[in-house]
């Protein structure tokens, strides 16, 4: 979300799901959401029913894809160079919104002149998609009333992942797309409060409410409320953490959820980092891959057990109401609160409503948040104060950058970290599929849902399934550079040829042993959509 | 009117409507009821069972509300003796094809059929006949079939045609015997059906039912505690169904301003995790190659004094937090207010952005 902050202000979607049904022109790219997001997907498709037109940016053969009026079938990692000549194309044909260039953007013509380089031809040839369908996507979208553009993890889960989605809004402002019902850009993530983790602060470089901690006057705000001094230092992100513990220079380390171990492209070196640790606390609902590598696990409460709220990925703050007591006694903001005071520092929340009100005083995006509202009304930030309806749409009038403009990023095409080669024929890309969640922790509990859906299964084109004879069903060895997996194959047209496709869900076949080390510079979020494999009957 | 909003009134009670809107969306609003079967408002309108029929002045015969747009200076009635006998005989004929067994039917309590036929003081004894008698069909892990209990309402084909565009089920069969199913009768398997209990959700009677929660409880034993799924970004809200303790099912919040009622596999079915035997129910702290068994104040103990000392031979850069876009944002914002405050670090990272 970097990418959108650093262009338009906010790293958040611009505009509701309930907008959605309106979109005449809706282009999605990097999402699946009929099996990442289902419901969203209920909204696309209602939008669909009504006529909207239809452009899908994906390597792989999607149900979305299959029903696109343009389906551009870009290699996967080629996401700027298609950005760029789609922009090329568009300016041009003189489609693009000069008037809201003109008012409401600035770095235009950094932009016009890279694009210029972006030619269909080069673009061709770099993404693998046909000039045709460059120009018909171009038309369509820069032409739409109501234009969405709906992305999801094929564009964040690249080592350019932040320059993706600036290059996705670069498209956007040139259209003039943005800040307008049902016009705008969304994007949908992973996790269920991805948005709310990110906007509450667990950073290294920013407080509550994506205040820096290199601003004085932001510090003195949290030093007051808070009774401590606050580092101006920007802390360590997770990556250099476990970089630092390899090194032996970092010892204590205390994981609330999560499971790197097993979650994390680069599995190998995240274990020998927890290994490193001289004291790992490790706070989860299940025995994971990381619990393993723990001095002290702590029970976690399941969402069933507690109060609190979750942010969705359109801003909606939404409650969390607990139905039964938590199994181990204690939900983690009662554990935290003990866990400080045994250290000295007094917390003394009753209720997460407590946690929501100081949420409210220190971040004003979230300034108007209470649980009170929450049981009465449905909101969406920003929303600064107690009398604020939240908002629907963002950027209807300014941006949130310094100037209200929106920035336009010159960007390059850089492609994937690892292409694949004579060793490693195939593109590897990693995905959700509807029925499993994550690390299968949860979904991997459930009875049903394990019947339906076993095991982990190789997507592969026919095509190349007949060369390396492979039949459905057949057990293959997947291989990376990194290491290698037994699955059994599924002969698909959802795999273009030179793709494969795996979940990360399952533990016994785990895909992330075999994707790349490469991550975003900015955000560290891992290159999971691509990387080089070799598949052996 | 001016601004484009008519005036109706229904059983003499004004009030201003949209102009697209249908009598049965202005009377809801109004707080007026009027009996529905064949309507869900996630789906078009229908209007196949008639028993929304109402008297509109002028207009000689009844028109179902569900389809009628509202006009300027309609008047509606909702009940006249007419309109009650004709609904009073349309339940009557529904439940002479059925197999009445409501003591130990699953939807027993929050069945649409069973509370209107209880309003309106009917059975169907008027019109024996013959009956449908035909096997339940619950081949697949999540959803339970009684054809027999079919009152072909239809919305359960169109949730899933309209809604989920899956095309799992559609009307087959002819005459008497038409009823839902999937094409060929097959079993439903993933590769024709989606699992999102869509269709058991707007299912008015027990024909179609989850598999998982049956004989767990009556809707009137289960608290029903709103809540937001805890998969995917999406947000949606849900019924957590408690009985003794126990999440035992899943029910649609129709109300909720980003799902209305729809859920997918995980939201509906992906609960069992919650009361998995594989928990950890305690703290766990490591002696040598194994685990054991800690209170929690023993265990909080061992973490604040581990920190404490490490903080004081290395300091705080050496220390830090991985938190979770899997927790709510009080235990983020408290995470990051735990290293800030107590390690007096800014070492906290969410560990995937994803
Ligand atoms: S579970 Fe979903 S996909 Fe399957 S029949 Fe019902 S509505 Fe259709
Ligand atoms: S199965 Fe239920 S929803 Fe479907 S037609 Fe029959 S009664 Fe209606
Ligand atoms: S019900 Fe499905 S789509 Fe809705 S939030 Fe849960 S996982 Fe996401
Ligand atoms: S509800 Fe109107 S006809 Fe069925």
């Amino acid at each position: 979300m970097a990418g959108l902050a650093t262009s338009l202000g906010a790293g958040a979607a611009t505009n509701s799901l309930a907008q959605m049904p309106e979109i005449d022109t809706l282009f999605l790219f990097g999402s699946n959401p009929t099996e990442a997001h289902p419901i969203v997907s209920i909204y696309l498709k209602k939008a669909l029913r009504n006529g909207a037109r239809l452009i899908v940016g994906d390597p792989r053969l999607t149900w979305m894809a299959k029903r696109a009026d343009v389906w551009l079938n870009l290699r996967p990692g080629s996401n700027i160079a298609l950005m760029n000549g789609l922009i090329h194309v568009i300016l041009k044909n003189g489609w693009e919104n000069r008037a809201f260039i003109e008012r409401r953007t600035e770095g235009f013509e950094e932009l016009r002149e890279k694009v210029r380089g972006y030619d269909l031809k080069k673009v061709e040839r770099l993404t693998g998609v046909s000039a045709d369908r460059i120009t018909e996507a171009a038309r369509l979208y820069s032409h739409a009333d109501k234009a969405m553009i709906v992305y999801g993890l094929g564009v964040t889960e690249h080592r350019t992942g932040t320059e993706n989605a600036m290059a996705i809004a670069n498209l956007a402002l040139v259209c003039g797309h943005i800040g307008r019902p049902s016009t705008g850009i969304m994007a949908l993530r992973g996790q269920n409060n991805v948005q709310g983790a990110s906007d509450l602060g667990p950073a290294p470089n920013i407080l509550p409410g994506y205040q820096p901690v290199a601003s004085p006057d932001v510090r003195a705000k949290f030093e007051k409320a808070w009774g401590v001094p606050i580092s101006p230092e920007t802390g360590l992100k997770s990556v250099e953490m476990l970089d630092k513990a390899c090194e032996g220079k970092f010892k204590g380390l205390f994981i609330l959820g999560e499971d790197p171990a097993q979650t994390d492209p680069n599995v190998h070196e995240v274990r020998k980092a927890l290994q490193s640790l001289e004291f790992l606390v490790v706070q989860d609902i299940f025995h994971t891959e990381t619990t393993k590598y723990a001095h002290v696990i702590l029970p976690g409460a399941s969402f069933a057990e507690k109060d609190g709220t979750f942010t969705n990925g359109e801003r909606r703050i939404q409650r969390v109401r607990k139905a039964i007591e938590p199994l181990s006694g204690m939900a983690e903001w009662q554990v935290i609160s003990r866990l400080s005071n045994l250290m000295g520092y007094p917390m003394t929340y009753n209720h997460p409503s407590e946690i929501m009100d100081e949420i409210a005083r220190l971040t004003p995006i979230y300034g108007g948040i209470s649980y009170e509202r929450l049981e009465k009304e449905s909101l969406q930030w920003p929303c600064p104060t107690k009398d604020h309806p939240g908002t629907t749409t963002l950027y209807s009038d300014l941006f949130s950058r310094p100037g209200g403009l929106a920035r336009f990023v010159a960007l390059d095409h850089k492609g994937p970290g690892e292409v694949p080669d004579r060793e490693y024929p195939f593109v590897l890309i990693t995905g959700r599929i509807r029925e499993h969640y994550n690390n299968g922790s949860m979904t991997g509990k459930v009875p049903g849902i394990v019947e339906l859906v076993p095991e982990e299964l190789l997507e592969i084109n026919p095509a190349d399934a007949k060369r390396l004879k492979i039949s459905d069903g057949d057990t293959v060895r997947v291989s990376s550079r990194r290491g290698e997996i037994t699955v059994r194959a599924r002969i698909t047209e959802r795999s273009q040829k030179g793709n494969v496709f795996l979940t990360f869900h399952f533990r016994d076949a785990l895909s992330n042993l075999l994707t790349s080390e490469y991550r975003d510079p900015v955000t560290g979020t891992p290159e999971y959509k691509s990387c080089a494999v070799k598949i052996e009957k | 009117m001016s601004d484009g909003k008519l005036k109706i009134k229904i059983n003499g009670t004004e009030l201003f409507c949209k102009k697209d809107e249908t009598v049965l969306t202005a009377a809801k609003r109004a707080g007026i009821y009027i009996p529905t079967l064949c309507h869900d408002d996630r789906l078009e309108p229908y209007g196949g069972c008639r028993l929304c029929i109402v008297h509109i002045k002028g207009v000689p015969k009844p028109l179902p509300a569900c389809t009628t747009p509202v006009a300027d200076n309609m008047e509606v009635t909702t009940e006249t003796p007419t309109i009650k006998r004709i609904r009073k005989r349309l339940i009557e004929l529904l439940l002479s094809n059925h197999p009445n067994d409501c003591m130990r039917c699953e939807k027993t309590g929050e069945c649409e059929l069973q509370d209107l036929s209880y309003k309106y003081g009917v059975d169907g004894s008027r019109f024996e006949g013959e009956k449908w008698d035909m096997p339940v069909r619950e081949a697949n892990p999540f959803i339970r079939y009684e054809p027999n209990k079919c009152i072909l309402c239809g919305r359960c084909v169109r949730i899933c045609n309209e809604v989920v565009m899956a095309g799992t089920i559609e009307l087959t069969g002819r005459g008497f015997y038409t009823m839902p199913d999937t094409a060929f009768g097959k079993p439903r398997t993933l590769s024709n059906c989606e699992f999102c209990g869509q269709c058991v959700s707007t299912c008015p009677t027990g024909a179609l039912t989850d598999k998982k929660s049956r004989g767990k409880g009556r809707a009137y034993e289960m608290k029903k505690v709103r809540t937001t799924c805890s998969y995917c970004g999406t947000g949606c809200n849900l019924d957590l169904n408690v009985r003794d303790g126990r999440v035992v099912k899943v029910t649609s919040a129709y109300d909720a301003p980003v799902n209305h009622g729809n859920l997918c596999i995980k939201g509906r079915y992906g609960y069992d995790f919650i009361h998995s035997f594989e928990r950890i129910k305690s703290p766990l702290i490591r002696k040598g190659y194994k685990f054991v068994t800690a209170s929690w104040d023993e265990a909080l103990e061992v973490v604040a004094s581990k920190f404490k000392a490490l903080l004081k031979k290395y300091g705080p850069d050496a220390v830090g937090a991985f938190s979770s876009s899997r927790c709510t944002n009080e235990e983020n914002f408290l995470l990051s207010k735990w290293v800030r405050t107590s390690l007096r670090s800014n070492n906290v990272d969410n560990c995937a952005r994803v």
